[in-house]
């Protein structure tokens, strides 16, 4: 399968990652070899094969009590933040 | 006294215990190798501050009689890793100026045990890379040249900063990271011992995530006894992972100097990949030849799904990439870029922050979680990593081990990849495999290349045998002899 221009653009835009208009020819490009490439894993028989996900598996995910175990460290979680006031993250107007 | 640059984790300790040098005076050897070595560009940050009152305080404690196991030994840390008051950037323009508030599980233990920190190393960014080219902060060299010339080399990558920095004596030992080769493939381009564990030794917690159900760090040292050393203060449960194995911390030194009499050693014919450097597949059969002088016994075993390891892998890792990568929105931490409203804000943030190989990875994941791909790529992907990590599990049903070679050729220049992009993600198809299926792996650096360049020979254990792998890797480098070193023209 081969990816064209508008493909990259929308998921690009799925993505969130902004691509100047002459950057999609040559992801377009790039892409389509990576996805060529993975494309032989379709002669595998996988039939009947349960996907793989984690090298964990086989291992039970615990699950931890449900009680605080952190906080009153409002400065350090803020201490990186690109702008805040008053103790509140400051972020774009969400609703128009 | 010997150059204290030069010595091994096991022999800094022993020279620390009978007072021969203090903490402070092997911390200042490093500092100073740093500043002279500051053209290989293997540092993104260096702590040198910092170091010197870890060593001082190392030296008291000493004096005290009560020391950790990495007590005084100057260590470097891969910029991953988060870690408390010193700037954690991924070699990532999008974390420039990101100053945990935390520290990173496995750097904890190690501050715990005594280490002292020189510093952050440089990597591919966001660990996406095998030349260690894609850092926001520059290139790394490699300290090793060719014979034949003077063009100047990659380290691998992702951890090229830390395989740069351990082969050229800046630090006792760093941490690396391993996704798809990232320790190990550096490791063999440096000349220099890289060792992943075993998925879930290893706390997640604290580490920049690339592809969490594959990412594990490791000890990228100049010894396989200090592999084991610095292992055995890495490892151990982290109930914040929740994939963070319960499994009995074995003592890895315990089975260095063991003979490996009646072990059998598989070797997967399927690992004669075509391209491979002819040195390369010739040095590992002298690895075999080694081994089996050493009493061990070489079966050929058959890993048939080997070849689809890599293109597996390139759906994986660049899914959970792009489902990780997400976080980076601007909001909390990190870059910011102005824009319109919200959704642009967004947008130009990450074409802002994240350099071309993980805007291409990010795309790449996107696409294949899309829908209507989903089904076709990534869970077929996932059926290919099954099956691959079953080829090992039925291997490991006759043989103690297997070896292979670490990388499909020695380290090449600076720019001569850069524009063949398959090309490049080949140097991990001898590493991913065992990655896939979370597999322990070490590579040994073995023998030079006709042109005077390292190469490694890898060992793949089962699950949770790290024991066994030491045991062997240890075998294959006294075997081996490597004594090269950086910088001495054949």
């Amino acid at each position: 399968m081969s990816v064209d221009k508008s493909t990259v653009a929308r998921i690009a835009q799925l993505a969130r990652i902004k691509v100047p208009e002459e950057d999609l020819g040559a992801l377009a490009d790039e892409l389509s070899k990576i996805i060529g490439w993975v494309e032989q894993l379709d002669e595998v028989d996988t039939e009947g094969v349960a996907p793989m996900a984690s090298s964990a598996e086989g291992t039970v995910l615990r699950q931890r009590d449900d009680v605080v175990t952190d906080g009153d460290c409002r400065e350090a979680v803020l201490s990186n933040a690109p702008k805040t006031t008053k103790g509140y993250f400051v972020v774009p107007k969400v609703i128009e | 006294m010997a150059n204290l640059t030069d010595l091994t984790i096991a022999e800094a300790q022993a020279g620390l215990a009978q007072g021969e040098f203090s903490s402070k005076e092997i911390t200042e050897a490093h500092i100073t190798a740093i500043e002279a070595a500051r053209d290989l560009n293997a540092f993104v940050t260096e702590t040198p501050e910092r170091a010197l009152a870890d060593a001082e305080a190392s030296d008291k404690r000493r004096a005290g009689g009560d020391v950790g196991a990495l007590d005084g030994l100057p260590i470097a840390i891969k910029d991953l890793f988060c870690t408390k008051g010193i700037q954690s950037t991924a070699s990532s323009h999008m974390l420039e100026g990101f100053i945990p508030s935390y520290e990173s599980t496995v750097s904890s233990k190690m501050v715990d045990a005594g280490m002292v920190m020189l510093g952050k190393t440089n990597l591919d960014e966001f660990a996406m890379g095998s030349s260690n080219e894609t850092s926001y902060f520059g290139p790394v060299l490699n300290p090793w040249k060719r014979s034949s010339d003077d063009q100047s080399l990659v380290p691998g990558g992702s951890s090229g900063g830390s395989a740069s920095a351990v082969a050229a004596r800046l630090c006792l030992a760093a941490t690396g990271t391993d996704t798809g080769g990232s320790i190990r493939q550096p490791a063999s381009f440096c000349g220099i011992v890289g060792m992943k564990p075993t998925y879930g030794r290893c706390s997640r917690w604290g580490i920049v995530a690339f592809a969490s159900s594959l990412d594990q760090a490791g000890p990228m040292t100049r010894t396989v006894r200090d592999a084991a050393i610095m292992l055995q203060s890495m490892v151990g449960f982290d109930p914040k992972d929740t994939t963070s194995s319960e499994m009995p911390v074995p003592d890895f030194q315990a089975m260095l100097g063991q003979d490996i009499k009646g072990l059998k050693i598989g070797i997967p014919s399927e690992y004669r990949v075509e391209g491979t450097d002819p040195e390369i597949l010739a040095l590992w059969d002298q690895g075999v030849k080694w081994l089996e002088d050493a009493g061990a016994e070489a079966v050929e075993v058959s890993l048939p799904r080997t070849k689809y390891a890599l293109p597996a892998y390139y759906i994986i890792a660049p899914a959970e990439a792009s489902s990780n990568l997400a976080r980076y929105d601007g909001m909390r931490y990190g870059l910011r870029a102005d824009g319109e409203n919200l959704a642009e804000v967004y947008e130009n943030t990450r074409a802002e922050g994240f350099g071309n190989e993980v805007r291409r990875r990010i795309l790449m994941g996107t696409y294949v979680l899309s829908a209507g791909y989903y089904d076709a790529y990534y869970i077929k992907a996932q059926k290919v990593r099954k099956l691959i990590a079953d080829e090992f599990s039925a291997a490991f049903e006759t043989v103690d081990a297997i070896l292979t070679p670490a990388v499909p050729s020695a380290a090449f220049a600076h720019g001569e990849k850069s524009d063949d992009l398959l090309g490049m993600y080949l140097n991990d198809v001898m590493t991913v495999p065992a990655s896939l299926a979370g597999l322990p792996g070490i590579s040994v650096p073995a023998g030079l290349s006709s042109d005077g360049l390292p190469l490694g020979l890898q060992l793949i254990t089962k699950a949770f045998d790290e024991e066994t792998l030491f045991r062997v890797a240890d075998v294959l480098e006294q075997s081996a002899g490597f004594t090269a070193r950086p910088g001495e023209k054949a």
